[in-house]
């Protein structure tokens, strides 16, 4: 038998200072060479610490590890900081999460790679150089020369990301550890990273531990899985075992949180819309008074869209697709630079911002970032009633609604004079919903109001927004950049691309049989698509309505 | 009724707050450990009583002239010795603390109620923004003690317009440091959310975004407060700054200048309470910087 690249036993990390917390307690598992690790787990569980023990890369506050770490059969536990520096590049490498703050914003790509071999090897400046270049036609960017000679921000977050994954396999380390690297990314871009990080994987015979929080990333790319909860490892196993026939209860739940590319069955929503959009255009830049003529960015372009009562309407994009602003025009964030915008009856595309304000009631929004938005120094029943305020209800009757409210997206109407910072992002999300329905609105835009959420909390308040529709009527717009978010929710759905919508109609039929290849290609980049994580099993073939229960 | 978040519950408990542990131990509590900051409160301490019980402290009229008793040493009479018109430099520098605070405090106010009110119409309405900051940007380029002893010249000299002289410099970048607040908190999701329950502009504002404003601009106080203290004893000293019948350190400097070979008394001491007074004010300014907001205090 040959031993592991990485062996990690009985791992124990706690915070310093006098109240002791144990973030890592008896983690243990080990990858061998020319195999992937995911590494799975929800925020806090641990697993970017388990990481950055292996990379000596602990930040302050966090006591020196305990247990043992053996690379390539060298125990570093204690190993000093000049050794660590040794084997980080050498023998071991890690890619971050966030291509953008992983290279320096003042040095050429090119040199940023050179770097690493300057540092590492005896070469002279040509072999190094030829090097790069070597390693840049490997991670397959178009036109070397012109990349070497780059600047970070003249790149996209793909190519940046290659640039990463080329200065951690340079020096062809035994040990690579990628620390959710594909979850700033497009699927698109994501799809073509993981191939990358697989086929050099391949080549040098390298052990990959992939730290990922995606089910879909890890049904793509695991040989093996460790599953991660509360700083301990809850299950491992190979990849088949662990997805189809999960023991234990967390994993079982954590998987069958994760939603699938098949679309549930839906009933039809009544035919009175709510929404009504047409030739709707947000561009940006143009005339300025100081800048000159400055580019003109269309960030929208002929919208047209119809949410009935009842509905789900899902907008799907990467970034950049206008989708976020198509959600924010519709709210009157931002005001639209032509066409037209009717809820429930009432034109508000061109109305000016005062007159709007007795419309607001019918249209509320829910957004991405639970953290940010409720307003840290106001308790919880401040901010449900404030809307209610404004119209005129008074104070009493509005804190009975906001009971009731509360009582309804499963938070306890007892906690309400409490402040946000006391509830998990999870219950700030429901918070945030109830305060959108006290006005009763007709319609509700949430935009990507689960992607900041774990997959288990996601999966509830995708049911909540279920049950909101069915108990109020409501019609929702609902922007996310994941489709399989979009399959499971929502009755029908647009997709759009730099701007425009390219593809529009009830969910069955886009996922099945998409008719515009951009919505093909996003279908085909969905992690995991070929798995019913629902029902622990895999999906014969493409996702189509004969799974459908 | 509630149907929402049936099944998987478990992981989320729904209703019951998580307990957050190891936030707010009380600002004052970790502002005063530092053994420096502990020391500088009690010296500004001591100085707002001196300043506030001055008739109390031994203190004689800071104004009598007493002409048999000019330029007189260090005694037992007069702590301080004399000035040239025979006043006590001890009463004077006692009464003087008065001046200076009222001016650090006068001008602290008038300089962060305007900063606050136009750098919130700067910063939330677009339309204003780029004419206010040009202005701002004119009164800037202008060294603000020539601005403030033009002022002082027009109006004449008298507590209220040196005080208003030293503010008008110090506006501006009050103005700028409020916007910068407004216009990174105006794209909050929460105050969005608030546009969208129909909050008008003005509740907006004062509930969601001036509150922001407030840790910034006390620390901004403080450093405004020290600088009008040097401002107003550099003018005095000048001789275009508060009339000579109040006292005040700058005024006592200025007068004891002339005789600073015979009686080096008469410019150290005022000066020594002057600088220590100034350091202690920046001291606690630094440290409720670095208290109240830590990503500040690494990135000046």
């Amino acid at each position: 038998m040959t031993t592991p690249v990485l062996k990690i036993s009985d791992l124990c990390v706690r915070t310093d200072g006098r109240q002791q917390k144990a973030l890592l307690e008896g983690v243990g598992f080990e990858i061998n060479a020319g195999e992937t690790l995911c590494v799975v787990g929800e925020s806090g569980s641990g697993k970017s610490i388990t990481s950055l023990s292996v990379m000596g890369l602990l930040p302050r506050g966090i006591s020196r590890p305990e247990g043992s770490i053996v690379l390539d059969g060298e125990e570093i536990i204690g190993a000093s900081q000049r050794r660590y520096r040794q084997l980080r590049a050498s023998r071991m490498a890690m890619v971050f999460q966030e291509p953008m703050t992983a290279l320096n914003p003042v040095h050429k790509v090119g040199r940023q790679i050179e770097e690493v071999l300057r540092l590492h090897t005896r070469q002279t400046g040509k072999e190094c150089r030829d090097q790069v270049i070597a390693m840049l036609e490997a991670v397959h960017m178009p036109d070397v020369e012109a990349i070497y000679n780059a600047y970070p921000h003249q790149l996209s977050g793909g190519q940046r990301q290659r640039v990463v994954i080329s200065m951690a396999l340079v020096l062809k380390p035994r040990l690579l550890i990628a620390d959710e690297p594909t979850t700033a990314l497009d699927v698109t871009t994501q799809k073509q990273i993981l191939a990358l990080i697989k086929e050099l994987q391949r080549k040098n015979d390298t052990a990959v531990m992939f730290i990922t929080h995606d089910f879909g990333v890890v049904a793509e790319i695991a040989d093996r899985i460790v599953v991660m909860n509360k700083g301990r490892v809850v299950e491992q196993g190979d990849r088949q075992t662990i997805l189809s026939q999960p023991a234990d209860p967390y994993t079982r739940m954590l998987i069958s949180s994760v939603p699938s590319l098949v679309p549930r069955s839906r009933e039809e929503p009544s035919a009175e819309s709510v929404l009504n959009v047409s030739h709707l255009n947000k561009t940006y830049g143009g005339r300025r008074f100081f800048a000159g003529t400055s580019r003109v960015v269309a960030a929208a372009q002929d919208v047209d869209l119809t949410v009935r009562r009842g509905e789900i309407v899902g907008i799907v994009g990467e970034s950049g697709s206008g989708k976020s602003t198509v959600a924010r025009c519709i709210a009157r964030l931002i005001e639209p630079t032509s066409g037209s915008i009717n809820v429930d009856g009432q034109e508000i595309a061109q109305t000016s911002r005062r007159a709007l304000r007795r419309f607001r009631t019918d249209f509320q929004i829910v957004f991405q970032d639970p953290y940010r938005s409720l307003n840290p120094r106001r308790c919880i029943d401040e901010s449900m009633i404030e809307g209610l305020l404004n119209f005129g209800t008074p104070r009493s009757k509005a804190i009975v609604k906001a009971r009731e409210l509360l009582a309804l997206v499963g938070i306890d109407p007892d906690g309400m004079r409490r402040y946000p910072h006391q509830f998990s992002g999870g219950q700030r999300q429901r918070i945030c919903i109830a305060r959108a329905l006290a006005l009763e609105p007709k319609l509700l835009v949430a935009d990507e109001a689960v992607s900041a959420l774990d997959v288990s909390v996601q999966a509830q308040i995708l049911r909540l927004f279920e049950d909101i529709r069915k108990l109020t009527g409501v019609g929702i717009l609902f922007i996310t950049h994941d489709l399989r978010v979009a399959a499971q929710i929502c009755d029908t759905i647009i997709v759009m691309q730099k701007g425009r919508i390219v593809e529009a109609g009830k969910v069955g039929p886009v996922l099945t049989q998409p008719r515009h290849d951009y919505t093909r290609t996003l279908i085909e980049s969905a992690p995991g698509r070929f798995w019913d994580f629902q029902n622990f099993r895999p999906l014969a073939q493409q996702p189509g309505p004969e799974q459908k229960m | 009724m509630t149907k929402a978040g049936t099944g998987t519950q478990a992981l989320e408990a729904t209703g019951a707050p998580v307990p957050v542990v190891g936030e707010d131990h009380g600002v004052t509590r970790r502002l005063f450990s530092s053994v420096w900051v502990a020391m500088s409160g009690s010296v500004l301490l001591a100085v707002v009583l001196s300043a506030a019980l001055a008739p109390y402290l031994w203190t004689g009229d800071p104004l009598a002239i007493n002409p048999i008793s000019r330029l007189k040493p260090v005694s037992a009479e007069f702590w301080l010795g004399t000035d040239s018109f025979g006043r006590d430099v001890y009463s004077r520098v006692i009464y003087g603390a008065r001046t200076s605070l009222l001016v650090g405090a006068g001008v602290s106010l008038v300089a962060l109620s305007f900063g606050l009110a136009i750098g919130v119409v700067a910063g939330y309405f677009r339309s204003l923004d780029s004419f206010i900051m040009r202005v701002m940007d004119g009164i800037m380029a202008i060294p603000g003690i020539l601005l403030a002893i033009a002022l002082v010249t027009f109006s004449g000299a008298s507590l209220a317009t040196v005080v208003v002289a030293i503010a008008v410099p110090e506006v501006p970048r009050v103005v700028r440091l409020v916007r910068s607040v407004i216009l990174s908190v105006r794209t909050e999701p929460y105050v969005e959310a608030a546009i969208s329950l129909g909050t008008p502009t003005a509740t907006l504002l004062l509930r969601h975004m001036v509150p922001n404003t407030i840790a910034p601009l006390i620390i901004q106080g403080t450093f405004v407060f020290a600088s009008a203290m040097l401002a107003e004893a550099a003018m005095s000293f000048l001789g275009v700054g508060l009339p000579p019948e109040i006292p005040s350190w700058g005024n006592i400097m200025a007068e004891g200048r002339a005789y600073f070979q015979q009686i080096p008394g008469l410019i150290l001491y005022p000066g020594i309470v002057l600088a220590l007074t100034v350091l202690t004010v920046n001291i606690i300014g630094d440290a409720l910087r670095d208290t109240l907001d830590p990503r500040m205090a690494r990135n000046i």
